[in-house]
C-alpha cells in the first residue's frame, strides 16, 4: 500500500496521502490549518462517505445524488489559495487532488494579500452591519476580515440593501445580501438531506442562492431543519426570532409562562459559553431559566416517556392487527414522528406511505396539551393564561409548533419554540454565565429526570427507548438480562441507515394499562422484532427506496427516523460551528446523562404512571389520549 | 385535458425522444423552450417528475443559460447582437430605434399581443456582416431602419398564415 502513496511537503512538513487527495485534506492532515468558506468539514469527501455509510447498503457509496455537478466542490470563495512548487499562480486547495509530489506554501505576502483582496471583494457585496446581525461574533467571513487585516472598505461598500429580506412567515429567514454564495447550504440541503430546496439561480455575477421560482422558504419544499443555518458561514441563513415575544411574555404579570426543556440543548448550550462540545449544563440551565422569569421549567423527558407509551402501545396494537387480526389498514413498518423535519419530509416527498408514521405527536406538542390540560387543572390554572414554551435544538419545532391542528386542547400546545441559540442569546442579554451557576431540579409534576427521555437527542434514542419499554411490557423480564446496564448498543452509533433485531423468547401477561389493545402476547412469542434507524433525511431517502423495492427495511416492525444528522444533537437550531467531532461529543453526554439516572425506562417514570392513573385514565391510544396527544398528517406538494 | 396534463404528456412525449435519464435534462428543456418560447413553472415541475431531477436543480438549469427563459416570451424572440462589431456599424442605432418604434416596447419587454420579445446577445458570429440579429434561431443580417421594417412583417404574415391554418 505505501507505494501507492504520494509524498508531498506542506510549509515544509511531509505528508503521505493516496492519490486525488486534495492539497485541503493533505494540510489539514498534517495539522496545518487553510482558512475556507466554501469548504466545510461535513461537506468534505470523507465526511459525505461516512454520512451514507451504513448496515444494509455496507460499501454503497456513491449513490445518484453525487451525479449532480451542482453539487461538486464549488471552490467558489477563493480564500484557500496556496502556491505551488512549479506551477504559475495561486490555487485553491480545495479543488487541487495531488497526482504527483508537489512542494506547497500556504502562506506568503503573495497568498495573504490575495486572501485579503478576495475578502474585500467579498465585502463590496456585502450589505449589512456586523452589530446588527446575528451572526456577530460567529460569523466565519467577520472573523477572517479580522484575522487577514481588512481594515479599509477599498472596494466601497452598498450603501442600500440588494435584495428584499423575506421574513415575514418563514421561519429559514434568508438575507440575501450577506450571502457570498459559498453553496454550503445548496450541498447541503441536497447531499445529507436530500430535499433540494435551494439552488444556484442565474450564472455569473447574476448568481444567487434561490429557491424553485424564487418562491420564499415558506412555499418552497423545504422542510425547516435548519440545516442550511448551521452551516451558513454568514448571517445569511438565520431562525425566526421568538425572544422578543418570549421576553414580552416573561414580562407581562398576567401571564405564567412555563418552558420544556428537550435533551439535546443541553448537551450542547455550554459551547456558547466557551464550554467544551459535550458539556451537560441540564441543571445550571434550570437555574438560569428561573433566574430569566421562567416561572415553570419542565423537562421535555417527561413527554418523550409519554410518546414511548403511546408511541410503542401503537406498535404493538398495530403488530396486532397486522398480524392476529389481518387487518391490512395496519400499516408496518411503523415511523417514528418525533421529528417535524422528517413529517414534513415525507408529508412532501412520501405521501403514500403517511398511514406509516405513527400518530403520537412529538414529545413537544405531548407535554404542550398536558400543560394546558392536566396540568392547569391540577393547579388551578387558567390555561388561557399559560403560554407556553419550548427549548429545542431545532428550527423545524418552530414549524411543528405552528401547525394549525395543534390545539386540541382549545388553546396552543406550543405558543414559542425557542432554539438553544436563541436562549443562549436569552441567557447573555440576563448578563448570566450559565456554566457558573448551581444546579436546581426540574419542577413537579414531570421533575423526574430518566435516562429514556434523554436519549431521544441521540439518533437511536427513541428506538433505544422504545424498545426498552417494549420488550419489558411484552417479555414482563428486564431487558438487561439481555442488554448489559439495558444499553442497547446495536441501535447506536452515527451509520446512516441502521438495523437491529431483537427476539422475543417469552411473553407476560398484558399490563392492565394495555388491556384494551390486546388480550394477551402468545401472538408475540418466539417473534423477532426488527428495527430500523435513518438519520440526516438522504439517509430516509434510502430507507423509503429499499421499503419501496421491497428490501430488508420493509421486513422492519418500526423505523426511527431524524431528519437532522446525528439525530435533535445535531439539529439546525444547535450552537454554531458544527462537524462530525462536536456531535459525537454532544451523543457521549446524552449517553453519560442517561447511565446516571435511577429511572431509564419510559414505563417506569412515575410522572408518566401518575398522569395515566389520574388524567389519561383509559390508558394509552384511548380516546382521550387520541385527542389530545395524537395528530394527523397531510400530503404537501 | 387541462393545461397541466397536457404538459406532462408533451414532455413524456419528449422522454421518449431523449430518454428518462438526468442527462435528457438538457435537451428536453430546449425542446420545451422552443415549442412554447419559455419554460414555465409547470414544465419544470413536469421535467422534474418525469427524470427524477430536484425541481431546484431544473430551474437552477433553466435560469443559468440565457437563451432559456422561465418567464414568458413572445412567439419571436428578436435577439440584437451588442458586441462591439455590430454596434459601431453605421445602421445600428437607427436600424435599433425602427425595432423599438415598430413595437412600441423597449429592452427586455414583450408586445401585448405575445408576438415579439426584445432581448440582446452577445456575438452571434455574423462581424463581417452586422449590425445582426437573431429572431428565435435565425439570424438577420446587415440589418437597416427599413430592413427590420420588413422583417419584422414577414413574421407577422408568418403568425397569421400558421394561426389560419390552424
Amino acid at each position: 500500500m505505501d507505494s501507492e502513496l504520494i509524498t508531498v511537503t506542506i510549509d515544509g512538513k511531509e505528508v503521505k496521502v493516496i492519490p486525488g487527495t486534495t492539497v485541503l485534506e493533505a494540510a489539514r492532515t498534517a495539522g496545518i490549518h487553510i482558512p475556507t468558506l466554501c469548504h466545510h468539514d461535513d461537506l468534505c469527501s470523507e465526511a459525505l462517505y461516512q454520512q451514507t455509510a451504513s448496515t444494509p447498503h455496507q460499501g454503497e457509496h456513491s449513490h445518484q445524488h453525487e451525479e449532480s455537478a451542482m453539487l461538486s466542490t464549488p471552490s467558489s470563495c477563493r480564500i484557500c489559495l496556496v502556491e505551488v512548487e512549479g506551477l504559475p499562480k495561486l490555487h485553491a486547495s480545495c479543488a487541487l487532488p495531488i497526482h504527483n509530489a508537489m512542494t506547497v506554501r500556504t502562506t506568503s505576502t503573495a497568498i495573504r494579500h490575495a486572501r485579503r483582496d478576495i475578502l474585500e471583494l467579498m465585502m463590496s457585496e456585502h450589505y449589512g452591519d456586523c452589530f446588527a446581525c446575528a451572526r456577530n461574533g460567529t460569523c466565519e467571513l467577520q472573523k477572517l476580515c479580522a484575522d487577514y487585516g481588512v481594515t479599509s472598505e477599498r472596494f466601497g461598500r452598498p450603501h442600500e440593501p440588494l435584495f428584499e429580506k423575506a421574513e415575514i412567515g418563514n421561519i429559514i429567514v434568508r438575507d440575501q445580501n450577506k450571502c457570498i454564495l459559498c453553496r454550503r447550504c445548496v450541498r447541503m440541503c441536497a447531499l445529507y438531506q436530500g430535499v433540494y430546496a435551494l439552488t444556484t439561480e442565474g450564472r455569473g455575477d447574476h448568481s444567487r442562492i434561490a429557491t424553485f421560482m424564487g418562491k420564499e422558504m415558506k412555499d418552497a419544499t423545504c422542510i425547516n431543519c435548519g440545516q442550511c443555518i448551521n452551516r451558513c458561514p454568514t448571517g445569511a441563513l438565520t431562525e425566526r426570532d421568538d425572544t422578543d415575544a418570549v421576553w414580552h411574555a416573561i414580562e407581562d404579570p398576567d401571564k405564567m409562562v412555563v418552558i420544556q426543556t428537550a435533551p439535546a440543548p443541553r448537551a450542547a448550550i455550554g459551547e456558547m459559553f466557551g464550554c467544551e462540545p459535550g458539556t451537560p449544563l441540564t441543571f445550571q440551565m434550570n437555574t438560569a431559566l428561573k433566574r430569566v422569569g421562567f416561572d415553570k421549567v419542565f423537562d421535555t423527558n417527561f413527554s418523550a416517556d409519554l410518546t414511548i407509551l403511546e408511541e410503542g402501545s401503537e406498535l404493538i396494537s398495530r403488530l396486532y392487527k397486522a398480524l392476529v387480526l389481518k387487518d391490512n389498514t395496519a400499516a408496518l413498518p411503523q415511523f417514528t414522528s418525533c421529528s417535524p423535519g422528517w413529517i414534513k419530509f415525507i408529508e412532501h416527498f412520501y405521501p403514500k406511505y403517511l398511514p406509516n408514521l405513527s400518530s403520537a405527536k412529538s414529545p413537544q406538542q405531548m407535554m404542550g396539551a398536558v400543560l394546558k390540560t392536566y396540568f392547569a387543572e391540577k393547579n388551578g390554572w387558567d390555561p388561557s393564561k399559560i403560554v407556553s414554551v419550548s427549548l429545542m435544538p431545532c428550527t423545524a419545532k418552530k414549524f411543528e409548533a405552528a401547525r394549525p391542528e395543534m390545539d386540541a386542547s382549545g388553546y396552543r400546545d406550543v405558543d414559542y419554540a425557542l432554539t438553544t441559540r436563541e436562549l443562549g442569546r436569552m441567557f447573555k442579554q440576563a448578563g448570566i454565565e450559565l456554566p457558573k451557576l448551581d444546579k436546581t431540579p426540574f419542577d413537579d409534576p414531570f421533575g423526574t429526570p430518566t435516562g429514556s427521555g434523554v436519549i431521544f437527542g441521540a439518533t437511536g434514542g427513541v428506538m433505544e427507548a422504545a424498545l426498552r419499554t417494549v420488550f419489558e411490557i411484552v417479555t414482563g423480564e428486564k431487558v438487561e438480562s439481555v442488554f448489559d446496564h439495558a444499553d442497547i448498543k446495536p441501535v447506536r452509533g452515527f451509520d446512516g441507515v441502521r438495523m437491529a433485531e431483537l427476539t422475543i423468547s417469552k411473553v407476560g401477561p398484558v399490563p392492565e394499562i394495555l388491556s384494551h389493545l390486546v388480550p394477551d402476547f402468545e401472538w408475540l412469542k418466539g417473534a423477532t422484532l426488527r428495527v430500523g434507524l435513518a438519520h440526516g433525511t438522504v439517509n430516509a431517502i434510502r430507507v423509503m427506496k429499499d421499503i419501496e423495492e421491497g428490501g430488508p427495511l420493509s421486513q422492519c416492525h418500526f423505523i426511527e427516523f431524524m431528519a437532522c444528522p446525528g439525530g435533535c444533537l445535531g439539529g439546525g437550531g444547535q450552537p454554531i460551528p458544527t462537524d462530525r467531532e462536536i456531535r459525537a461529543a454532544r451523543a457521549k453526554a446524552i449517553y453519560s446523562e442517561d447511565a446516571t439516572y435511577v429511572v431509564r425506562k419510559s414505563h417506569e417514570n412515575e410522572d408518566v404512571l401518575r398522569i395515566y392513573r389520574e388524567f389519561f385514565k383509559e390508558g394509552p391510544c384511548s380516546h382521550k389520549s387520541h385527542e389530545l396527544l395524537h395528530t394527523h398528517y397531510k400530503e404537501r406538494v | 385535458m387541462d393545461a397541466q396534463q397536457t404538459l406532462r404528456t408533451e414532455v413524456e412525449q419528449l422522454v421518449r425522444v431523449h430518454g428518462r435519464t438526468r442527462t435528457a435534462l438538457m435537451p428536453i428543456l430546449q425542446d420545451l423552450n422552443r415549442a412554447h418560447s419559455y419554460i414555465s413553472e409547470d414544465a419544470m415541475l413536469a421535467v422534474s417528475d418525469a427524470l427524477n431531477v430536484p425541481r431546484a436543480e431544473v430551474y437552477g438549469v433553466a435560469t443559468f443559460y440565457s437563451y432559456f427563459s422561465v418567464k414568458p416570451r413572445g412567439t419571436y424572440v428578436i435577439r440584437i447582437c451588442r458586441t462591439i462589431s455590430c454596434a459601431k456599424q453605421g445602421d445600428y442605432h437607427p436600424a435599433i430605434a425602427a425595432l423599438f418604434d415598430e413595437l412600441g416596447i423597449g429592452m427586455g419587454e414583450t408586445t401585448s399581443d405575445g408576438m415579439f420579445t426584445i432581448e440582446q446577445t452577445n456575438c452571434i458570429g455574423m462581424c463581417d456582416q452586422g449590425p445582426a440579429m437573431m429572431v428565435n434561431e435565425i439570424p438577420h443580417i446587415k440589418l437597416t431602419e427599413a430592413s427590420v421594417r420588413s422583417i419584422l412583417n414577414e413574421y407577422r404574415h408568418a403568425a397569421l398564415a400558421a394561426k389560419k391554418a390552424q
